[in-house]
């Protein structure tokens, strides 16, 4: 049996994440158990991790220092021991070296990058909010089954991005205003800033993609 | 390139679809989780449900119904209707709404809306605004508590208010257009997406499919809201996106 660990800190969108996770995992060959983690021994028991995150990147780092021991354990998890690692919205901002957000707070650095507010043109509306198509920057197992271009629609939700510091860490990006980071990953870690418990069928094969993925 | 969004709204009243829907194949057309799913299988953006629920005992009730469909349904969810304390968004949203909408609370104090943002984020801050025209004036006023109350205030101050509070998306329900199936009140809507940089959802008066199109050509809204249309079987969420399309809208 394999367990995937969520992330829960108090985070908006554990319970859909849960959910969307349980829904993928009953339909798979191999038995898949859904772990809400609440402590650093949790971490252990994992054998692949989700940090969901909804709401401000320094409130969400809060959260996730102020569970007694959580993140080295975590950073021994995921950079020592290599589990699949999947960061959703805020879970993968925090990635980066830095969020802009509120107050500048540092990120766990484990992908080069800042997080910033998306630049803003004449009539374009922040937050990014709705249906957007994300194009792929280079094949990826995360993307198996999923068509490029226009095919691929997924559900945005957020007022500040990743901007990457190598571009070899892009995976995918949309267009709004400028190219906005959609998809990043290095090694066994993947980051999307779409939700994918929320992007319906898409958003589901994205998962199982990530169930499936052996980095 | 981002989508326009189509919202069937559903308005439950202890735990039931009031009015009921008219589904062919559904089970129960009374359970908002069983409607919900309709509208999740038809392909509609978010689903947006307001508890018109009158006791605060049974205020429970639409969160158990949030977390019922936040297990079926994979799509963004709206919950509003007697949102006053930040207990009720920090509830709903645990329970799998993705954006709480507040209403009278955000008339009665505006910086109930900028705690609600600064704790939980803009982005799932959603504030309706239910908008009277006074003729006599020429400009909208803010009706609360269900369009009962009349407070007199100009809904286009009120809005860039609002927003520079931290209100994350804006509902503009007409209140002379809803129920008279004619169509969105498009010039309330444009002057409001003119002045703000935040989402707009049209809201109030949809009868036909050409109404959802002309509240994004001639409102210039980024979602349309709609409910009788959607719920009485005149046309499925499928249907109103390809007619959409073809007139040159950018759908999903």
């Amino acid at each position: 049996m394999e367990i995937i660990g969520i992330i829960d800190y108090g985070s908006g969108n554990i319970h859909s994440a849960t959910k969307a996770f349980e829904n993928v995992a009953k339909d798979l060959k191999k038995e898949i158990k859904i772990l809400r983690i609440q402590n650093a021994a949790d971490i252990k028991l994992c054998d692949r991790i989700v940090l969901p995150g909804v709401g401000a990147f320094k409130d969400c780092k809060a959260g996730l220092v102020n569970i007694d021991g959580l993140v080295p354990t975590l950073e021994k998890k995921i950079l020592d021991a290599g589990a699949p690692f999947l960061g959703i919205c805020v879970g993968m901002q925090l990635l980066a070296d830095i969020g802009f957000e509120g107050e500048t707070t540092p990120g766990f650095g484990w992908i080069p990058g800042v997080v910033d507010k998306i630049p803003t043109t004449a009539g374009l509306k922040i937050p990014h909010m709705g249906w957007n198509t994300i194009r792929f920057n280079r094949a990826h197992s995360i993307f198996s089954g999923l068509e490029d271009k226009e095919k691929t629609i997924v559900y945005f939700v957020h007022s500040y991005y990743f901007q990457v510091k190598k571009m070899e860490d892009l995976l995918g990006v949309c267009d709004y205003g400028s190219e906005i980071t959609a998809v990043i990953g290095k090694d066994n870690i993947i980051g999307c800033q779409f939700h994918p418990e929320k992007s319906q069928k898409i958003g589901l094969k994205f998962i199982k993609n990530f169930i499936n993925w052996s980095p | 390139m981002l989508k326009s969004r189509i919202i069937p709204c559903l308005d439950v009243n202890n735990g039931r679809v009031v009015k009921g829907t008219n589904f062919v194949n559904l089970r129960d057309a009374g359970d908002p989780v069983e409607v919900a799913k309709i509208y999740d299988e038809q392909g509609a953006d978010e689903v947006c449900f307001l508890d018109i629920t009158a006791s605060h005992e049974n205020r429970d009730t639409i969160y158990d119904i949030v977390r019922k469909t936040a297990e079926v349904c994979f799509m963004p969810l709206t919950v509003g209707g007697g949102v006053s304390k930040i207990e009720h968004i920090r509830t709903l949203l645990l329970s799998g709404a993705d954006k709480v909408s507040v209403n009278s609370a955000a008339v009665k104090d505006n910086n109930f809306v900028r705690y609600a943002a600064d704790k939980y984020g803009s982005q799932c801050i959603v504030v309706a605004v239910d908008a009277k025209k006074n003729d006599a004036q020429n400009k909208w006023e803010v009706y609360t508590h269900g369009g009962r109350i009349n407070t007199e205030i100009d809904v286009l101050h009120y809005v860039e208010r609002i927003v520079s509070l931290g209100a994350g998306e804006l509902l503009i329900t007409s209140m002379d257009k809803d129920g008279t199936r004619s169509g969105f009140d498009n010039i309330l809507i444009k002057q409001i997406t003119d002045i703000v940089n935040v989402p707009v959802i049209a809201s109030g008066g949809v009868g036909n499919l050409q109404h959802l199109v002309d509240g994004i050509k001639l409102g210039h809204a980024d979602a349309v809201l709609a409910a009788s249309i959607f719920h009485f079987g005149e046309y499925t969420i499928n249907e109103a996106k390809q007619y959409m399309k073809e007139r040159g809208i950018n759908v999903r």
